[in-house]
């Protein structure tokens, strides 16, 4: 008979008791360092890990189930919730997915609003993911001098688009927006100061003993490994492989600036910090280029395709087709043509890509995220066995995985 | 009659150093969160009270009125007695420490030391480990796991750096020939030249390493560090159980700068135009920030490296210094 007071043991606790010496710990879903609802069933020897099982789904919203019944522009919003932490970048890519589908021609200030958006938000991404590691290795301060930048990096994002967390600042076909009086001004501010602040972390870090203690030599992604388990981003070309999709299948103007692609040859998480640090600094390089190149372009932000998008405002308010094309847009949206598209780009995390079926209705047949850090994820079981629980919170925080993106 | 009169003023000192080194460990929580906040450019508490001093009284109210939590499965009797032999052993460590230089009120000479015993040292460092009973037993009977490696970690940081601080301090005491802090003190008489320090530097930062470790302050925080074993030995716990882990590790923390500033950094011997007993406080305060400024700089340290740290690096070296303290006193 049951005892009714007492808990029932979990498999766990069952297999706790076997005869070996290991013990089979939960770590997560509610763990203060497994960033979101990552669950890792870990078989510990001592505090050394024998097997490590992730385990996904504790996030699951049925998002691309719910886009098969949305209308393209509907879904849009959605997008942010994936990776949360540089939402603009999900924006975008389902946003250039769309739009390869329509085949669509985004005039040239949205492209270069759009790149300055994504810069900005790769930028935060890294800030979020240097505090958070730090956090997680225990160097505390770090973890508030990087929110400090990325509250100001925040800053401009509300003012461009009035939202924090879910931007939302890309739209079908260009951007909602033309910039803000005086945003570059506070752009360019944020991004002349953000060096001596990166180069403030490094000297914090760089050559600490305790961080370079707890960072090199553990995580060892080999080459073969990262290119085995579909690693991208900073993981992959933390192993040595410059891979970097604005550079090999460039999409709006990264074609026309110039930028390094760092990488790194040590395969281990310092080098992926070195990483992420010089990241930040190419993305500032870029945004500098694109500000000089915002002021040489025609002040049109949406793409002229009356089909599908919806013409600027005075010719809504003036113009009767126009305001009618915009009425059947909203209530029934755009139906692309019929066909299938799979477009990557490289977001924050690494190789974001979005797989639209279109049936010619007004709603995708099917939607396809394939998102980095699910990837990431499904590395641990190779890369945590020989490693220490310790380091295991160290991977974990390393590789910038994103819960809203692996279960979407 | 003598007798009485010795009782009575040993119980009415240790009840003075208790409630005071209980308080201070309390403030000591508020002086690390304002350090902290200052180093991390945030302003701490600041709602309770003026500059949030009164954060302290709210923290201990809420301390006692919450609920007192044992797990189903927890070993009952082993749960409770833990936390009490953390900050018991804490406070007992305290009864060797003199504080002070001695003085007089109404004619009558009071020593701020509740026992000058002549094996003083050797009673902390025992006082000191045994409080490390706390959190293995914390740990072993919480029924949980992180618990349980949180107990192992804190027998591993115990077995590496008590050989550690152990050996490092034989070098002074062979110099001094004496185990009471008194006369550590004491040897030291005659301004900041006759400090111990300039005497044996490398037993001194020996020493305040292994003080790092037997405080579980931050490059050795491995017994309780959130990240990765969430609460360690603590997370069954709350309320004030739990709050008298925290005030044993302050309560630790004051007795190691208390004793670090005893043996190497003279004591409370007048430093200039500085009185003995004030200069005592500016070096306690001293090593109390330095434990809160390197938790503000550093990272953690693993376990695994922590016992290479200490048996491959610290604890030759030790050794080396007590060889050669040794032919030098020869």
């Amino acid at each position: 008979m049951q005892k009714v007071n007492r808990l029932q043991p979990f498999f766990e606790n069952l297999a706790f008791e076997r005869e070996d010496d290991t013990m089979i710990i939960n770590f997560g879903p509610q763990h203060p360092s497994s960033h979101g609802q990552l669950r890792l069933i870990l078989e510990l020897d001592g505090e050394l890990v024998t097997k490590a099982v992730p385990d996904i789904g504790y996030l699951h919203r049925g998002m691309e189930k719910m886009a098969e019944n949305m209308i393209y522009n509907e879904f849009l919003p959605t997008t942010d919730r994936m990776d949360y932490i540089a939402a603009t970048s999900n924006n975008y890519g389902f946003a250039h997915a769309v739009e390869k589908l329509l085949d669509l021609e985004i005039p040239r200030r949205a492209q270069t609003i759009r790149m300055m958006l994504l810069e900005l938000n790769r930028i935060i991404s890294h800030l979020f993911w240097l505090a958070t590691h730090a956090l997680d290795v225990g160097a505390m301060t770090i973890f508030l001098y990087a929110f400090r930048e990325r509250e100001y990096a925040m800053d401009l994002m509300e003012d461009y688009c009035g939202a924090r967390l879910t931007h939302s600042a890309v739209r079908i076909g260009g951007v909602p927006l033309d910039l803000p009086q005086n945003w570059i001004t506070k752009l360019s501010k944020f991004i002349d100061k953000l060096p001596s602040d990166i180069a403030d972390y490094e000297g914090l870090l760089d050559q600490n003993r305790i961080w370079k203690m707890r960072l090199e030599g553990v995580g060892v992604i080999t080459p073969e490994m990262a290119q085995s388990w579909g690693c991208s981003g900073p993981s992959l070309r933390g192993s040595g492989i410059a891979w970097d999709i604005r550079k090999e299948e460039p999409y709006e103007l990264y074609d026309e600036v110039d930028f390094d692609v760092p990488v790194s040859t040590t395969c281990d998480s310092y080098g992926r910090y070195k990483l992420h640090m010089e990241e930040m600094r190419q993305s500032i390089r870029i945004i500098r280029q694109v500000i000089a190149m915002y002021y040489e372009t025609e002040p049109e932000i949406m793409a002229h395709a009356p089909q599908y998008i919806s013409a600027p405002k005075e010719q809504i308010m003036t113009q009767n087709y126009s305001l009618m094309q915009h009425f059947v847009l909203v209530t029934q949206g755009m139906r692309p043509p019929v066909g299938e598209v799979y477009v990557a780009t490289e977001s924050p995390k690494g190789e974001l890509g979005f797989y639209i079926n279109s049936q010619g209705g007004a709603y995708p047949y099917r939607l396809k995220l394939r998102a980095p850090s699910f990837w990431h994820t499904s590395l641990l079981q190779e890369l945590l066995p020989g490693h220490y629980l310790a380091d295991v919170v160290t991977i974990i925080g390393n590789l910038n995985i994103v819960f809203g993106e692996i279960d979407r | 009659m003598i007798e009485t009169a010795l009782i009575i003023e040993t119980v009415v000192k240790a009840v003075v150093v208790l409630s005071v080194v209980a308080a201070m460990a309390g403030f000591a929580t508020f002086i690390e969160r304002k350090v902290l906040a200052f180093m991390q450019r945030r302003l701490g508490p600041m709602h309770v009270g003026p500059y949030g001093l009164l954060q302290l009284a709210a923290d201990g109210i809420k301390l006692f009125t919450k609920e007192d939590i044992i797990p189903q499965n927890a070993i009952k009797p082993i749960f409770i007695i833990a936390p009490v032999i953390g900050a018991a052993s804490a406070f007992v460590a305290v009864a060797a420490v003199p504080y002070f230089p001695e003085f007089t009120v109404f004619g009558y000479t009071i020593h701020p030391i509740i026992s000058d015993i002549n094996v003083g040292l050797l009673f902390i460092m025992g006082a000191a480990s045994v409080g490390m009973y706390g959190p293995l037993l914390a740990g072993l009977s919480s029924a949980n796991k992180w618990s349980l490696l949180g107990g192992a970690r804190a027998v591993i940081q115990l077995l590496s750096f008590e050989v550690v601080s152990g050996l490092s301090i034989l070098a002074p005491i062979m110099m001094i020939g004496s185990l009471s802090l008194i006369d550590m003190n004491d040897y030291q008489i005659g301004g900041v030249a006759n400090w111990l320090i300039w005497k044996q530097p490398l037993a001194f930062v020996l020493f305040a390493i292994a003080g790092f470790a037997e405080t579980n302050r931050t490059p050795f925080d491995l017994v309780e560090f959130e990240a990765e074993i969430v609460s360690g030995y603590a997370t069954e716990y709350s309320g004030m159980r739990w709050g008298l882990f925290f005030i044993g590790e302050y309560a630790n923390m004051i007795t190691i700068s208390v004793m670090v500033s005893i043996i190497f950094l003279g004591g409370y011997n007048d430093m200039w135009f500085i009185p003995g007993a004030i200069a005592m406080l500016l070096k306690v305060s001293l090593w109390i920030f330095l434990f809160l400024w390197v938790r503000a700089a550093w990272p953690h340290i693993r376990p695994d490296q922590l016992m290479w740290l200490c048996w491959k690096v610290l604890m030759p070296l030790s050794l080396i210094n007590v060889l050669i303290t040794g032919i030098v006193l020869v």
